[in-house]
């Protein structure tokens, strides 16, 4: 016993000197070293990484990206314990408002607060933005009111892009007289399901009732059983309850993962025509369509609804907030405002990015190059309002209320059930 | 260090008794302290650094687990120079020290932090007295996980135990008994996580027309019947879930019942046999009493588990469409709403709801030992 315990003291003695080495080192390099703590992993991450390459060389700033599919309930672990990272891609402005109201946040300072006014549209500072102070710069965004459809069949069918409401209706009559179901919904998604059936509502109020009463929603300035919402709820309806325009009804919406739901697209011949969902859905189709992309899928703006609001955005995106503040932070923050840091990720593909004055050629295909422009040109853009809801009713009540009124519950009640959750 | 030992170890025959024992309190009390100094500058160091991960946390396990060994030898050093009538007395305290210690750092204190931290807010500033538990007693999805976990508690248990004991029962006069104890046992080698994808599985639903890759709406189309969308079924979807449970616990009632079984005197049983009693008979009148205390600790443990049941229902429906349980409740408060005041609410009526149960428990365990 007294033999073992000498020789692990004796072992960790003379590990002690091997750390006291490299600790040393490591605290010169530390200045010039970038910590970047976010929620995209994998294939996001290494293209991120690729990105931020040219900084890097140019400066001799080793930036460190850390990716965590758990990063929301690890964010706020860190803070609390008083070990967060030098920058966090946080994806929720609610996060970055929490964060901001408790003080643990560095606000712009000029210089960058400069390079995002003339970077970007005033909508991207203000979303960053708490109580009149900017905190947040935005890099990659998604943009999510578009309509997928396969285009092959589309062309073979005689089928033309509709460019407004009407025009969808007649069409999706159209192809139920055609004998294929006009759209494909999917809502599953694990401890998440629900938020893309949120996404459809935010999308037609955006269209319905413009930005002005959607953000009044937001801000539940408007209860949630306000009339203007009860009649997006029913208009989807008029699409989702009706089987003849789902494929597989309500029961397939609910038990669909939102990333297998546009397959029946891309069936021999289509059981499904459309599918509405962000431009990151493109990473779930089948392997083979993702290979000739421009040639096996068409894409459009949903229609607009009230001709007032013209065809609006909805989108998302992480947002760059500065914990710790050093010169290296600092001049990584002012890269990622420009549109240099995001050139090399948009060629590579599967992002699109908010910058004014960026290059779209740049970007590798058709589709991204349609879905930039219409994100760039969008009079409204707006972001997910069940990201910027409070989480209690955004990842909660509002989730589950599309749930319920889905499986039959009175749309009354989920309404007002979902306006009592308030906090 | 070392001189300071020496001088005050051997001189404990002769000189200043007075001295000496005083010599000693400081020592005992110097060199656990600087040892742990150490270890704890040892583990500053570590986090501050910047070494390859792996290494740190490979160093961090060897620095922790030694250090731990290395405080235990160093206070029963301690200890063991001291008068024997002081260290008989302090002895089983250096034993049962760090277990406790550890057990207050990792529970009590959380549980106590978790009390404190209901009677506030979201953020935890601002006092809100007992809105929370309010909340969690007035709130129509609350009121729902209280239901459904009576449900879990009623039909898992009431599931596991009596299928154990049936299977238990029936294995004892089996032949070939071992396999089909393994074959009932071998769920328990599953996580709850893992038993939820495997079910997955056997409740997917395709719509009518595709191919149904969930064995069960197979099985209903082959006959002709609508594939149906189990988890959509409200009231019914509750005891698909708890069927998991019942198979994933089954295994764990049936061993220990049956290790029960085999204690009970086969003398007793020939006797009710020979006096004329039925199969039936013997098992309600001789084994069932016989075993009752076994049956109580396994049925009070898994009545524990389905309490705190979260794993399957978080990974088969999130708690929608009416399968809320307290646990869901608790972690969709804390992770997803950053609602600490609340969900630390739901966790103190968790602990509150269990802590009968367990106690019940353990003077079962207790009881049985005397007997």
């Amino acid at each position: 016993m007294k033999r073992m315990m000498l020789s692990l003291v004796i072992i960790m003695l003379l590990a002690s000197p091997v750390f006291a080495g490299g600790a040393q080192e490591a605290a010169e390099e530390e200045s010039n070293v970038v910590r970047v703590f976010g929620a995209f992993v994998d294939e996001e991450a290494r293209r991120f990484e690729e990105a931020i390459k040219p900084f890097e060389e140019r400066t001799g700033i080793d930036v460190i990206y850390e990716g965590s599919s758990e990063f929301e309930t690890l964010i706020s672990v860190r803070v609390e314990g008083g070990n967060p990272p030098d920058i966090a891609a946080l994806p929720q402005p609610g996060l970055m408002k929490n964060f901001a109201s408790k003080g643990v946040l560095v606000p712009m300072w000029s210089s960058l607060e400069d390079a995002v006014d003339s970077n970007y549209a005033s909508v991207w500072k203000s979303l960053g933005s708490f109580e009149g102070t900017p905190y947040g710069v935005f890099h990659r965004v998604n943009a999510k009111s578009f309509v997928w459809y396969p285009k092959k069949a589309w062309d073979a069918a005689g089928y033309e892009v509709p460019t407004t409401w009407a025009e969808l209706e007649a069409l999706m009559d159209q192809m139920v007289a055609d004998g294929v179901k006009p759209w494909a919904v999917g809502i599953e998604s694990g401890g998440a399901t629900g938020w893309a059936g949120t996404d459809w509502i935010e999308d037609i109020m955006l269209r319905t009732v413009g930005p002005d009463v959607y953000d009044q929603w937001v801000n539940n300035e408007i209860p949630f059983n306000d009339p203007a919402v009860k009649d997006a709820f029913e208009i989807l309806g008029d699409i989702w309850l009706n089987p003849a325009y789902v494929y597989g009804g309500a029961n397939t919406i609910l038990t669909t993962s939102f990333g297998d739901a546009p397959s029946p697209m891309f069936s021999d011949p289509p059981k499904a025509m459309m599918h509405r969902q962000g431009n990151f859905i493109t990473g779930f189709f089948p392997d083979d369509i993702q290979a000739n992309l421009e040639e096996e899928v068409g894409v459009f703006p949903l229609p607009s609804i009230n001709p007032e609001f013209g065809i609006p955005v909805l989108g998302g995106g992480d947002q760059f907030v500065v914990f710790n503040d050093t010169p290296a932070v600092r001049q990584f923050m002012e890269f990622l405002a420009t549109w240099e840091s995001g050139e090399l990720w948009a060629r590579s593909g599967g992002a699109l990015f908010p910058y004014k004055n960026q290059d779209l050629s740049a970007y590798p295909n058709e589709i991204e190059r349609s879905l930039a422009e219409a994100l760039v040109n969008a009079k409204v853009f707006r972001f997910d309002a069940s990201d910027l809801m409070p989480g209690q009713v955004g990842a909660g009540t509002f989730w589950s209320g599309v749930v319920d009124w889905l499986t039959g519950k009175n749309l009354d009640s989920v309404l007002s059930d979902i306006q009592k959750s308030w906090p | 260090m070392n001189t300071n030992i020496t001088s005050a170890g051997p001189p404990a025959e002769g000189g200043n008794t007075f001295l000496v024992s005083l010599g000693r309190l400081a020592v005992s009390i110097f060199i656990p302290l600087a040892a742990f100094a150490v270890l704890w500058a040892g583990f500053i160091f570590l986090r501050d650094s910047n070494a390859p991960q792996t290494i740190i946390a490979l160093v961090a396990i060897i620095w922790g687990v030694g250090g731990v060994a290395l405080l235990f030898w160093v206070t029963d050093y301690v200890v063991n120079r001291m008068p024997v009538v002081v260290a008989k007395k302090i002895q089983p305290f250096v034993f049962v020290g760090p277990a406790i210690a550890i057990l207050a750092w990792y529970l009590f204190i959380p549980t106590m932090r978790s009390l404190y931290l209901s009677f506030f807010g979201p953020q935890s500033t601002n006092f809100v007295g007992l809105r929370n538990y309010i909340y969690a007693f007035t709130d129509s999805r609350m009121l729902e996980a209280f239901r459904n976990n009576l449900l879990w508690i009623i039909l898992g248990t009431g599931g596991a135990v009596g299928f154990g004991l049936i299977i238990a029962l029936l294995a004892d006069r089996a032949k070939g008994e071992k396999f089909f104890k393994s074959l009932i046992f071998m769920p328990m080698a599953i996580s709850f996580v893992g038993a939820g994808v495997i079910w997955r599985f056997i409740y997917a639903y395709k719509p009518l027309g595709e191919a149904q890759i969930g064995i069960l709406n197979a099985i209903v189309t082959l006959f002709g019947g609508e594939p149906q969308a189990w988890f959509t079924i409200r009231g019914l979807n509750n005891v698909f879930l708890i069927v998991i449970l019942v198979w994933l616990q089954t295994g764990y009632a049936m061993v220990i019942i049956s290790a029960a079984l085999k204690g009970v005197p086969s003398a007793i049983i020939e006797a009710g046999r020979i006096d004329g009693a039925s199969e039936l008979r013997v098992i309600r009148s001789i084994i069932i009493p016989f075993i009752a205390g076994t049956l109580v600790t396994v049925s009070t443990t898994i009545i524990i588990l389905s309490l705190k049941i979260f794993d399957i229902v978080f990974t088969m429906t999130n708690g929608n469409y009416g399968t809320e349980v307290i646990a869901s409740m608790q972690y969709k408060q804390m992770f997803r709403f950053y609602d600490y005041g609340r969900g630390s609410a739901i966790a103190i009526v968790l602990v509150i709801a269990v802590i009968p149960v367990m106690w019940y428990n353990l003077r079962q365990f207790s009881k049985r030992e005397g007997f």
